[in-house]
């Protein structure tokens, strides 16, 4: 059996997989953004104890991707919740970085200029401090995306589905075809969102940071 | 309008405001000056309550700042600072509507006071509402700056330092109008500087101060006429009256130490070939013992002289000559009168000391003017 037929008999089985990879992708990020960007909010607020939170979250990267679903697998049993609960932690770090340094290296003399003008503690946040770090937010999604959509291949192991199926599958019987089958649209889905998150950057990028003189 | 009383404000041991009380006259243009760290940007903030005093007072119109919320106080007050802090992220007319938007003013009315602001400026709403702060020019941004300050028409505009960062055209341009700006809309602006030119120029008021106290509170004319401390006269420097000094000067001030001399034993084409080498047209020529003896000038020598002969029969007296102590002013008027266009001074003993040229003295009068000069 050639490589094209090999496609066209298995066309449905991975493109079923490739979008439950990305239902997978999609949710555990989303879970990620919405812990990781109040967390930040709330870390640029409280400074001093913003480096051990970000320690623990460091820690938690280190965690082999197959250590962290073995435990998730005790908790949560098998199928996708374990897996998007794995993945969703590994989301955190890298936004929630971001958004920490991007808004406390927002230039003091604009907090200073919006709080002596009058804007309040939350207006100062949402018309000055988010809009200016918007770009390193989003660069800490798109890096998360990308690590996420990677390692979800993994997640196939506790049954979860996905690309990561096709992949185990193939590796459990010595078939190149259903590895490749799941590796390549992994790697291009990974390449897609990389580009289209980066176009989304540039998109909502506030259009004065854009123009340099 | 603006009352301070018993200010204090300390970072742990260091005093920064101590015991200030400091009255500011509504409608008036008051620019905080002293040394670094003399307390006068603490001074300025304490009113729009960024920093928060450690005791002591501070009233607006009577009413106890302490006691009103800061934010809405803050939007009842302009505040311009060095670094402008125009947001990059809005356009000019969105940084100029900030405060009317916080303070909910209607759409058109905001619309109407961009307009009269930009015009207020000559920055034309059309060619300038739309564009993004970092496509301004920095004297632009600044401009931009105070308007957004100006938006909400409060009566108390704070700047501190504004134009610290301007190159020194658009400096002056901006001192300009924001004096025509304050006076035309009658604002009390209280303005911090380092900069003794700057607080001359606009000041109605000046409070100098030190080390958290204010030493001296006075219009700029008073401050020139009796300085109450000598910081206060270090930086009016260049500014004070040197009257007294200039009486007292002599032609020694004003001559240049270092000339030429050759005896009058030296032979005409030496000369000839010295004064070339030394772009003159005369030489100051001495007798033996380095006593004076006269001048003598490239036209005489080229007119009369014998090549290889002495000069001792061409030198001439035509040149004034004056005492190294007579009163500058003799020297000056001497040297209006010579028919030679410079005036040789003389030690008592009748040696040369120097010259005094229309350059030299030009110099000595700028310094005795406006300080030390750099050419």
């Amino acid at each position: 059996m050639s490589y094209s037929e090999f496609l066209t008999k298995h066309f449905n089985e991975i493109l079923k997989a490739l979008l439950v990879h990305i239902e997978i992708v999609f949710i555990s990020v989303g879970i990620g953004v919405i812990i990781a960007v109040p967390l930040g909010i709330v870390l640029s607020r409280h400074k001093s104890i913003a480096k051990y939170v970000l320690a623990v979250v460091g820690v938690i990267q280190t965690i082999p991707g197959l250590v962290l679903l073995g435990i998730m697998l005790i908790l949560f049993g098998i199928g996708k919740p374990p897996a998007i609960a794995a993945l969703s932690l590994y989301a955190i770090l890298p936004i929630l970085r971001n958004t920490y340094i991007g808004i406390t290296e927002v230039d003091m003399h604009y907090i200073e200029a919006a709080k002596g003008i009058g804007m309040s503690g939350n207006q100062i946040l949402f018309k000055v401090e988010l809009p200016l770090s918007m770009p390193a937010i989003i660069g800490g999604l798109r890096l998360s995306t990308v690590y996420i959509i990677s390692w979800a291949t993994l997640a196939g192991m506790i049954g979860a589905g996905g690309l990561g199926d096709m992949i185990w599958t193939g590796l459990s019987s010595y078939e190149t075809k259903y590895i490749l089958a799941g590796a390549i649209p992994a790697a291009i889905l990974a390449l897609v969102a990389s580009a289209l998150i980066g176009f989304i950057q540039r998109a909502i990028t506030p259009k004065g940071l854009r123009i340099r003189r | 309008m603006i009352q301070f009383r018993n200010v204090k404000k300390s970072y742990g041991k260091k005093t920064i405001l101590d015991n200030l009380s400091l009255d500011i006259k509504a409608g008036e243009f008051v620019i905080l000056i002293g040394p670094s760290g003399c307390g006068k940007t603490t001074t300025l903030k304490t009113i729009n309550r960024l920093i928060e005093p450690d005791s002591g007072e501070i009233y607006i119109d009577g009413k106890d700042i302490t006691k009103m919320d800061p934010v809405k106080l803050r939007r009842t007050i302009g505040y311009v600072i060095q670094q402008i802090g125009l947001f990059p992220n809005m356009t000019v007319e969105q940084n100029i509507a900030i405060v009317p938007k916080l303070l909910n003013y209607k759409k058109e009315e905001i619309d109407e006071i961009v307009h009269h602001l930009l015009d207020l400026v000559n920055m034309p709403y059309e060619e300038n509402a739309k564009k993004y702060p970092s496509e301004l020019s920095g004297g632009q941004q600044q401009r931009i700056g105070v308007l957004r300050a100006l938006a909400a028409s409060p009566p108390i505009v704070l700047m501190d330092e504004p134009f610290g960062a301007l190159d020194p055209v658009t400096r002056d341009s901006l001192q300009e109008e924001i004096k025509k700006i304050q006076k035309k809309l009658g604002k009390t602006i209280v303005f911090v500087t380092h900069d003794m030119d700057e607080a001359l120029r606009l000041a109605d008021t000046i409070v100098f101060m030190n080390e958290g106290k204010v030493l001296q509170m006075a219009s700029p004319e008073e401050m020139l006429q009796s300085p109450a401390h000598p910081i206060i006269k270090d930086f009016l420097g260049k500014h004070m009256n040197n009257g007294n000094d200039a009486e007292n000067m002599v032609a020694s001030d004003f001559m240049r130490a270092k000339v030429l001399t050759v005896p009058k034993t030296k032979k005409t084409l030496e000369c000839i070939e010295l004064m070339s080498r030394r772009d003159v047209s005369s030489l100051i020529v001495v007798e033996d013992d380095d006593t004076y003896c006269g001048t003598v000038s490239v036209d005489k020598i080229k007119a009369q002289g014998k090549a290889g002969k002495e000069i001792a029969g061409l030198v001439t007296m035509e040149s004034m000559t004056v005492n190294r102590n007579s009163n500058a002013q003799e020297a000056f008027e001497l040297l209006i009168a010579s028919p030679t266009g410079y005036v040789v001074v003389l030690n008592d003993d009748n040696t040369v000391a120097g010259l005094i040229t229309k350059t030299s003295m030009a110099k000595a009068m700028g310094e005795a003017l406006w300080g030390e000069m750099t050419q």
